[in-house]
Formats: structure tokens, sequence, C-alpha cells
């Protein structure tokens, strides 16, 4: 066999290993990615119910929060990055860190220091590989995010929020994620989690049911106290459910496009293996003929 | 009396544990036990933990336990929100 056979024989073979695994990859993100929908489409009531209270409580009563209340000066803002664990998953985390980017670029034209919360292996190697600091970070279950890792981060945020700026607190808080828009598209979208703005269009309550007046138990801003720590809470719960149904989309879509080019190359290099060997056994057949020739022209 | 039947739903963090009409909800706020019936005022409590109990129109009963939440009441509609929420 010649030489240039066997490297394209070689090369077939490696392309159709690489295929396999990426095919597997698609198929796991492909099955995975249902559960993840019906996920979030589960927390939906709750985030829901959740919403319409807080805008109950702040609508119809006249006290003044801390977590409600814009601040005179923000002289520090937090950034909460949602990427994934592992990679494989096409532009996903890197649209997110990149939209963190430009936030950033943002609030620093604003003359405001900012601080990073991770969550995700792939935004942690992408922050130490820059040599930059990052606040806390929160590795491993991206794919499947648990209710306990959202109340963590939740309170983890609510606690540098009530902190003092010169304390090492912040007095703004963003949230960059991938919104799940659909199977083909998810949006990398930010959103100001704190303070808080209650009133959000994809919220907002049927024009039908006008807000009732409240009656509170205890009092106001016992209840406030109480709900607004759990809002955000399923704010940041609800983002993680987004990015996680968008990682397995996004890697479904980034394997098959692998798969198909693994099948691309296998065509190309069969082509060109097939032509090589035609090459070989042509130059053996003139070589033969051309050897018989020499000695039946010798006998003569 | 119970001519309006509540609408009930009770939802915990990833999922609606139960929903569905009744007649008389009770509950565990955070200053005693609240019985609730159609027509009530709208209110907003925040529970402890403990039962939730969900009568039915035909009088059986749907309990479930709830931590961490809370009690919405308008126009007859009652949300309970809990971090944690399970049938019993």
């Amino acid at each position: 066999m010649g030489a240039q056979l066997r490297v394209y024989r070689q090369k077939i073979k490696s392309a159709q290993t690489t295929k396999k695994i990426t095919r597997a990859m698609e198929l796991i993100s492909a099955s995975r990615i249902q559960k993840a929908q019906a996920r979030v489409a589960a927390s939906t009531p709750y985030s829901r119910a959740i919403t319409r209270a807080v805008s109950a409580v702040a609508t119809y009563s006249n006290i003044e929060h801390v977590l409600t209340t814009e601040p005179e000066v923000i002289n520090r803002a937090a950034v909460v990055i949602f990427a994934s664990d592992r990679g494989l998953a096409g532009a996903f985390s890197s649209q997110v860190l990149r939209e963190a980017e430009q936030l950033t670029e943002l609030l620093r034209s604003q003359g405001k220091d900012v601080v990073y919360y991770l969550v995700g292996r792939k935004s942690l190697a992408y922050f130490s590989f820059r040599r930059r600091v990052s606040e806390r970070s929160w590795t491993g279950g991206t794919d499947q995010p648990q209710f306990d890792t959202a109340q963590e981060i939740g309170e983890a945020l609510l606690e540098a929020f009530l902190r003092e700026a010169d304390d090492g607190g912040v007095d703004e808080i963003h949230i960059v994620y991938n919104r799940f828009v659909s199977m083909v598209t998810q949006v990398p979208e930010v959103v100001r989690l704190l303070p808080l703005e209650v009133v959000e269009g994809e919220e907002a309550p049927e024009a039908s049911a006008v807000l009732p007046l409240y009656e509170f138990e205890p009092e106001a801003e016992t209840v406030l106290d109480a709900l607004l720590p759990v809002y955000i809470e399923s704010r940041i719960f609800n983002a993680m459910l987004q990015s996680a149904a968008s990682e397995h989309a996004s890697r479904q879509k980034a394997m098959k496009s692998a798969s198909d080019n693994a099948d691309k190359l296998i065509k190309d290099y069969t082509r060109l293996s097939n032509n090589a060997r035609q090459t070989e056994i042509t130059q053996q057949i003139s070589e033969i003929v051309g050897g018989a020739d020499a000695l039946s022209s010798a006998k003569n | 009396m119970a001519s309006a039947p509540l609408s009930v739903s009770v939802v915990s963090a990833d999922q609606q544990v139960w929903s569905g009409e009744a007649t008389m909800v009770v509950a565990r706020t955070v200053e005693g036990e609240i019985g609730i019936l159609a027509g009530h005022e709208p209110l907003l409590a925040i529970l402890s933990s403990g039962e939730v109990r969900v009568t039915l129109a035909d009088g059986t009963k749907v309990v479930a336990e709830a931590a961490d939440g809370f009690l919405s009441v308008e126009n007859d509609t009652i949300t309970i929100v809990a971090r944690k929420a399970a049938l019993v």
C-alpha cells in the first residue's frame, strides 16, 4: 500500500472516531434540553407568584426599603456571570463573557468599580487565565442547577449589597446570563437585579387584574423584608435554569455541526484515498506492461 | 356561603405542587393560624413552616407541608408560595 493511501486511511479513521464522540454528545444534549426546558416551565408559577407579591407590596405601601431605593451615588457594582462548567458548547460561554465585558466597560465609564461573581468553571477559567480577580465563584452543576445553589448565591449577593461600599459592599448588582429563546436561539441578557426595578416587562400583571389593596400580616415592612430575598433567589434560580437550557441547546447545535463536518471530512478523504488507490493501480499496470514490453523486445 | 369557590394553587421553587378549587384554606402564618373562605379581603402573609389544609367542595382535605413561604389572597385566588412544599 502506498504511503499516501495509508495517510488518507488514517485520517478517515480519526474523523470517524471523532464523529462517534460528537454524535453521542449531540444525542445526550438533545435528550436533556427537554428536561431543562420543563424545569424552566415548572419554576415559572413560583417566580410569577413572587413577582406579583413583590409588586403588590411595593406599589401599595409607601415604605422605603433598602433593597428598592436607589442609592445616591453608586461606587461599586457587582456583576454575576452565568457560564457553563464544560466547553464544547459553541459560543455559549464566550458570548455571555463578551456581554459581561461590555457591561463592565459601560459601568467603568460611569465611574463605578466592578466586582465579579462567577458561576461555572468556564468563567472562572477565563478570569484566572487573565489573572483577574473575582469576589466569589461557584462551580459544578451548571447543567442541572439546584435551588440550594441559587439560595447560596442569593445570600452572598444580599450580604454584599447590605454591606457599606467602603466595607467592600456593592451598591448595584447585575446578572448576565443566556436566555433560552428557542432551540436555535439563545440570547445573552443583562438584568439589573438590585436595586429592584419591580415593574418588569416580561412578568407584568395582566391588564385586567388591577392589583388590589392588600392587608399585610404581620406588617408591610416585615413582609417586604422576607419577600425580597426570596424574589432575588427566584430570579437567580430562573437565570440558572435558563442558562442550563441554553447550554444544552447550544451544545447540541455545536455538536451537530461538528458531526456534519466530520461527515464531510470522511467523504473528502474517501474520495482522495480512492484516487490515490486508483493512481497506484494504474502505475502498477503501466509498470507491468512496460516490463513485459521490455522483456519481449529483448527476446527478439 | 361557598357559592364562589376559591381557586387555590400551591407552588414551590421548582414546581407547582397542587392547584384546584376549594371552599376553605387553613394555613399557619407567623401570627397564628388563619382560615380563608371565599370573599376574603386581599391579604399577603408570611407563613411559618407547617401544614396548609385545603378543604375541597366535596369535603375531602388536601394537606401540604410548606416551609419558608407566603400566602397571598386576592379575588378568591389563593396562592401559597413556598421554597419547599410537598403534599402530605
